[in-house]
Formats: structure tokens, C-alpha cells, sequence
């Protein structure tokens, strides 16, 4: 039953977003995401975080988003590239036939029907009501199942003991984790770390805002331009988008 | 059965009155160091604190984890912020030194934290942050590779 629903409710979202997404969601009550909520009051679902990323204006070799997102969280590596955490990830990816390259950032996508939530088994893997998927650390049991759910391999685990976290990104070894759009930051109404440097690098990659709020720059920039979403026929309704992929 | 077991209980008396501090001689007391100044009290009453602290910090995980509430009365991060910091010659305890706040009555009482298996045990401006992970080009590429193979059809699509 539930799913019916959700096809097509998905399948609605498709259209507006495939037709140029006129209104993402219309009718909904805006203006109030602008603001910071206030700490004594929880996060609702007439907001939903997005990203729309210009892939145009992200620069091979630039990693600027992967850096910030680095030192916001404190990923420190282990000189291990296979096993060592990274939430955001830049991407080359070519076009065999005319050798065109372009180059992306790549993190969680934060989808609204999230595979990792679906396969959790405990329930560590959540979305938050304005669409944050995150670990509950508290709760996870490191079993990995969300790793192998993920298509778009967003998640790291944390094999290594972990000293020295950042106050606002505590990790440790045993859990699994993942982008988690700032969620810190967001709260205090502040951008995440990567859309912070790519606009103080002057590269403009990133847009980050209400994909419920028409008027919103994400939105106003999806209506008129559109964006894609990676892997959208798994019909995932990400909420991070690309343009120029 | 009684008569039996009372010669055992005179003589463990009796060794008890010699030797008063026997039983603790081998784990030292908690030593706590209060927050720096006088007027500065805890967001509950210290003796609800003692006993309640765990509630109130576990209420507040949820409510931030899941909820975003993020008030700071019974924030854990606040906890850090006031009870641990340096002594008069600098030197501040991490989560490794037994002088740690929370670290010092938890083993003296035998219980486990594994809190600060994720959370910073110090407030941020005595940690020293080591650099964060260098992206080397080799593995890069290694994600270009695995990424390509596993992308291509959408990325092909797309164009």
C-alpha cells in the first residue's frame, strides 16, 4: 500500500523535476527557513535540505569542498585510501565517445526514500524531518548493511580508533558515517563546510537551500534551469542535484 | 552453622579496627576538580547530578540526534566546557589520564563510559588538531576507475 503511494508521489516529483520543476512543492508555507530555528525547537518537514551543484563551475583538480568538509569533521586519514573516511569525494567522470571529462563533487545524496534507512537494522540509519539522512552513532552496530545498500558508496566505516573529533562531529571506531550535510551548521541556520569554501574559492559550484521553499535560490535555479539527479532511475528523490552531468 | 563462622567474623573485625584504610588503600579517591569560580553553579543540584547526570545527557542525545534540538543546559559539549580544564600549571586531563573529570569517578565506581570513544574529552581549544587526510592522486584515481565502471550508464544517459 505504502508503496503505491510512494511511486506515486515519486513519479510526481519526477515530472515537475524533469518538466523544469515549476514548484517543487507547492502550496507549502515559506519565508521561515530563511532564519535559524531556534534551539529549543525541533526540525520539521516543511523544510527540506537540498544542494544543487553546477558541475560547469567545479574545476578538475579543485577540492576545495573535500578539504573544508575534511577539517570541519576532523577526517584525518590513516594513509589507508581504501578504508580511510571520506564523506565528500571529487569525481572525474568521461564521456568515452567525445572525451569530454567532467569533474563533481559526490557525497550522501540525502534521499527522501533512503536505501541505507531501509536496510538499517537497528534503526541507527535515519532522516531527520527536513530530509538529513544521518547515523544515530549511539545505536549503530557497524554491520555495514547500509554500505552495501548505498548506490552511490557515500558511507565509510571507522576501523581505527578515533582521538581529537571536532566538537561538532563526534566519530569513532565500529559505526558507520556519512556526509551529514552539516547538520550542525544547518541548525544554526550557517551553510555546510563545502558550499561555504566553494563560494569563498569564488567558484559558485554550489547552491544550498529549501527544496520545499519555491522561492528559495535552489529552487528558483531548479525551476528555471533544471537539475539532475545521479542514478535517478533508481527513484531515489535525492536532494542533492546536479547541472551539467 | 553460627557458632562456626563467629570466630571468622571477630577476627575480621578486629583486622578491620588495625587496619581502617585497608579496603581502600588500592583505589584512590576521585579528584574532582570544581569549576573555576564561586559563583558558577551546575545546570541541576549537585547531588542530582550525581546521580542523574546520565539521564539527563541521554534525554539530550536523542532530542539533538533525532530532533535537532540543540539547547545547551544539558548539552553534553557544556558538560566538557565547564568541568574540564586546565590546572593552575596548564595541563589539561584527556580522556587517557585518570585526572579526567568524568574518567575519575567512573573508575572509581567501576562503571564504563565509552562516551569519548566519539566525543571530544576536552573543549575544542585544547585539542590539537592533526591535519586532515591528504587526498594522494593515486587513490583518486582509484575512485575515478571503481566510479566509472559503476556510473557509466547514467552518466552516458545523461548527456
Amino acid at each position: 500500500m505504502s508503496d503505491a503511494v510512494n511511486h506515486s508521489r515519486r513519479s510526481f516529483l519526477e515530472k515537475t523535476a524533469a518538466v523544469g520543476a515549476i514548484t517543487i512543492a507547492p502550496g507549502i508555507m515559506l519565508h521561515q527557513v530563511a532564519s535559524a530555528k531556534p534551539d529549543d525547537q525541533p526540525v520539521t518537514d516543511a523544510v527540506r535540505w537540498g544542494m544543487l551543484i553546477n558541475t560547469n563551475k567545479c574545476e578538475d583538480g579543485c577540492t576545495d569542498c573535500v578539504d573544508a568538509c575534511n577539517a570541519e569533521h576532523g577526517l584525518v586519514g590513516n594513509n589507508r585510501p581504501e578504508t580511510d573516511t571520506q564523506y565528500i569525494r571529487k569525481v572525474t567522470l568521461r564521456e568515452k565517445q567525445t572525451g569530454h571529462e567532467l569533474s563533481l563533487p559526490l557525497m550522501c545524496q540525502h534521499c527522501e526514500t533512503a536505501p541505507c534507512v531501509d536496510v538499517c537494522p537497528t534503526g541507527a540509519s535515519f532522516k531527520r524531518k527536513d530530509g538529513i539522512a544521518l547515523v544515530d552513532k549511539h545505536i549503530c552496530i557497524g554491520c555495514r548493511y547500509c554500505m552495501m545498500a548505498c548506490p552511490f558508496k557515500a558511507r565509510s566505516f571507522v576501523h581505527e580508533q578515533v582521538r581529537n573529533q571536532t566538537l561538532s562531529a563526534p566519530r569513532g571506531k565500529g559505526t558507520v558515517e556519512s556526509c551529514t550535510m552539516c547538520v550542525h551548521r544547518v541548525d544554526k541556520a550557517q551553510v555546510p563546510a563545502c558550499v561555504e569554501a566553494c563560494t569563498q574559492g569564488e567558484h559558485h559550484a554550489f547552491i544550498f537551500g529549501d527544496l520545499n521553499d519555491p522561492n528559495s535560490e535552489i529552487s528558483q535555479e531548479l525551476a528555471k534551469h533544471g537539475g539532475k539527479q545521479i542514478r535517478a532511475d533508481l527513484k531515489l528523490n535525492t536532494g542533492v542535484r546536479y547541472q551539467g552531468i | 552453622m553460627i557458632k562456626r563462622f563467629l570466630p571468622n567474623t571477630f577476627i575480621v573485625a578486629a583486622l578491620a579496627m588495625l587496619f581502617p584504610f585497608a579496603g581502600t588503600a588500592d583505589v584512590p579517591l576521585p579528584v574532582i576538580n570544581e569549576p573555576e569560580g564561586e559563583d558558577v553553579e551546575c545546570v541541576e543540584p549537585e547531588d542530582d547530578m550525581i546521580r542523574n547526570h546520565m539521564n539527563y545527557i541521554l534525554h539530550q542525545r536523542d532530542e539533538t540526534m533525532h530532533r535537532g534540538i540543540r539547547t545547551s543546559r544539558h548539552s553534553f559539549a557544556e558538560c566538557i566546557d565547564c568541568h574540564v580544564q586546565p590546572d593552575e600549571q596548564g595541563n589539561i586531563a584527556s580522556i587517557d589520564s585518570n585526572e579526567h573529570f568524568c574518567r575519575t569517578c567512573h573508575e572509581y565506581s567501576a562503571v564504563t563510559i565509552d562516551c569519548f570513544d566519539c566525543h571530544a574529552d576536552r573543549p575544542q581549544e585544547f585539542i590539537e588538531r592533526e591535519k586532515p587526510a591528504d587526498h594522494p592522486p593515486v587513490s583518486l584515481q582509484q575512485q575515478v576507475h571503481q566510479l566509472l565502471s559503476a556510473t557509466e550508464p547514467t552518466a552516458g544517459d545523461s548527456k
